[in-house]
């Protein structure tokens, strides 16, 4: 949480947007703080771009009110708005050279030929493109592209700059080194950054607050860590980590009692029980090996198992990861029956039921 | 693909006796444009630039010619403006109609010439009483013209996308200053390209220029009321030789120009 000062930076009132009769948003109000780094983080079709596209003002929302820096913008043309974008696949201007697209927002604003070139040289340096300035957009390599992008959308020091899944088009790698230097960036300019992404482990690596998006509503806003540790629906539990969801006659084996619960997969401890944990036994599935970790797939003992009607659709195994540290014990096998233990304290009880949520159990995490 | 020697020597022979077909009357029409021989007897009697000279000096063919080139002219830049903005609409917005005007763009370039001539002649002459001239012919070949740069710039703006439009507004570029900054240098080379195009439909078209002309000629009407005239044939051939020629310079700009957009089109 850097440099995050009380006045709103962004304020989001009821805002809605259909297209024809699909309905991409539907009532989303949110407040973002002057400075903050906030990711929308959601499935694609969840409706974070286009809550984006209303900020920047590429769409008109049906419903509702977009305010920047406390002044109601909503029919404001995208040019009027001091909201710069960094696109998904960079729309760099082909015909132009590398400081001619970076140039391009002074340009249009008809700042001095000589300011210009100064911001102009600074911006490549900011994004260490300055040998690049002469050459065209598709003679540079994705990264730099990106840079590029993010260049020209900084020159006119807007107030909020939004970026619509930069890092999409990256190789891995890269992605993991554009990750870094985009926070560096952005506690050098410290200006409000509204990040849209569908990868959980970019929003929770960058961001100071992260709002979950599904079905054009926003379920959750909160730091990564209250996201991942306290999620308040089944959805974001499964959609932010991996998580084990619990009904039905899991929920009876494990918690004790009805209702809809979410557990870590590194909460629950194999064979080793700490003090003042609660218990309970189970066989083996499948063993994943990780390097760092052993990935467990246990199956509970639960009444019929799978062939009791309540279970069908509804998890009978738990999900266990276990760090292979120097201490981590003797290596379990497959059809092994072992102790499964955790703190009551790491078991978070859910509003909504399992319908809603994602294939949550499966999802790999590694 | 991997062919056999075989396949590869049949695949050239064709390709030989194709071209042959195509270039050998043509050239035939530049050797007989120096031929002594009135008839066109072969082989050529002997070398003249004769009937050069007379067709040079011929100011029937001149006005017929600077007619013809006028009217494409013209044509053509009314076909880019209006082309350009139908495309624009189209692909950019939507609105109720919208597959139905696109529809009726494209039409008058599947329309058999004969029935537009038709049709224009009974519209300017009987109902508005116009006499018929440079301008209704201008206006007949307009409506086919418009196609060719209409089709040309729809397919450049499907591939760029409103993605660049969006960048430039987004950095605080008005609707006219993007249409001249990233709009129209993306449109360029297609502009070229179906401008080149109407050029060429309107300057050889004949049928529709038949029922719209009066009594102006333009270089395809004179030709064809003169080619079976012995007098004239030998000014006929040497004309239909400088529009060979002449024709040469537009395809190979055209040429040059798609493989430009090659460039221009890689990922950006």
């Amino acid at each position: 949480m850097v440099n995050r000062s009380n006045s709103p930076s962004i304020q989001l009132t009821d805002l809605a947007k259909s297209f024809g009769s699909v309905s991409a948003v539907d009532g989303v109000d949110l407040t973002i703080a002057e400075g903050e780094f906030f990711s929308m983080l959601g499935p694609s079709g969840s409706g974070k771009t286009t809550v984006l596209r209303m900020i920047a003002g590429f769409e008109q929302p049906t419903r509702g009110t977009v305010s920047l820096a406390g002044q109601d913008v909503t029919g404001l043309p995208p040019f009027a708005r001091d909201v710069n974008t960094v696109f998904q696949d960079y729309a760099l201007f082909p015909h132009m050279s590398i400081a001619e697209n970076v140039e391009y927002g002074l340009r249009v604003k008809r700042v001095p030929k000589a300011e210009r070139r100064t911001r102009v040289g600074e911006a490549l340096e900011t994004v260490r493109l300055s040998s690049h300035g002469d050459r065209r957009p598709h003679q540079l390599s994705g990264g730099q592209r990106q840079r590029v992008a993010l260049a020209r959308a900084l020159i006119n020091r807007p107030t909020v700059l939004l970026l619509d899944e930069p890092l999409g088009a990256l190789d891995l790698k890269l992605r993991r080194e554009m990750q870094i230097e985009l926070k560096a960036i952005q506690r050098e300019v410290g200006i409000t950054f509204v990040f849209v992404t569908h990868d959980q482990e970019e929003a929770l690596t960058l961001s100071d607050r992260i709002a979950i998006f599904n079905d054009g509503r926003i379920l959750q806003v909160a730091t990564p860590r209250e996201l991942y540790e306290t999620p308040n629906s089944a959805f974001v539990a499964g959609f932010v980590g991996t998580s084990n969801l619990l009904t039905g006659a899991a929920a009876r084996s494990v918690v004790g009692r009805d209702g809809t619960f979410s557990i870590r997969p590194e909460k629950i401890h194999l064979d080793d029980v700490p003090d003042g944990a609660a218990t309970t036994a189970g066989v083996i599935r499948e063993v994943v090996y990780l390097g760092s970790a052993n990935h467990f797939v246990v199956d509970l003992d639960v009444p019929d198992g799978p062939d009791n009607p309540e279970n069908r659709g509804n998890p009978t195994s738990l999900t266990v990861l276990r760090q292979n540290t120097a201490t981590a014990g003797t290596a379990l096998g497959r059809g092994e029956r072992v102790r499964l233990s955790w703190l009551p304290e790491n078991v978070i009880e859910l509003a909504s039921t399992l319908s809603t949520a994602p294939s949550a159990i499966t999802e790999e995490s590694a | 693909m991997i062919l056999s020697r075989t396949a590869k020597a049949a695949l050239a022979a064709v390709t030989g006796l194709v071209l042959l077909v195509i270039y050998a009357p043509l050239a035939l029409v530049v050797v007989n444009s120096f031929n002594t021989s009135r008839s066109f007897s072969w082989p050529p009697d002997g070398f003249t630039t004769k009937w050069w000279n007379v067709a040079w000096r011929n100011t029937e063919v001149r006005d017929a010619l600077g007619l013809s080139l006028q009217v494409a002219a013209v044509s053509t830049v009314i076909s880019l403006v209006l082309g350009t903005m139908a495309a624009l609409a189209l692909q950019r917005y939507r609105f109720f109609g919208r597959d139905a005007v696109s529809l009726l763009i494209i039409l008058p370039i599947a329309l058999p010439g004969i029935v537009t001539g038709l049709a224009f002649q009974s519209l300017f002459k009987s109902m508005l009483g116009i006499d018929l001239g440079f301008w209704t012919i201008v206006v007949a070949h307009a409506t086919f013209c418009i196609v060719t740069v209409f089709n040309n710039v729809l397919a450049r703006l499907r591939r760029v996308g409103g993605n660049l439009e969006e960048a430039s507004m987004d950095l605080g570029a008005g609707t006219f200053t993007t249409f001249r900054l990233v709009t129209f240098p993306m449109l360029r080379s297609a502009l070229l390209a179906g401008g080149l195009l109407a050029f060429a439909l309107s300057f050889d078209e004949i049928i529709v220029t038949t029922f719209t002309s009066g009594t102006s000629r333009t270089l395809p009407i004179w030709i064809l009321d003169h080619m079976f005239r012995p007098n004239d044939a030998p000014v006929v051939n040497v004309v239909a030789a400088a529009l060979i020629f002449a024709s040469i310079i537009p395809i190979w700009i055209a040429q040059r120009l798609s493989q430009g957009n090659e460039l221009v089109g890689a990922k950006t």
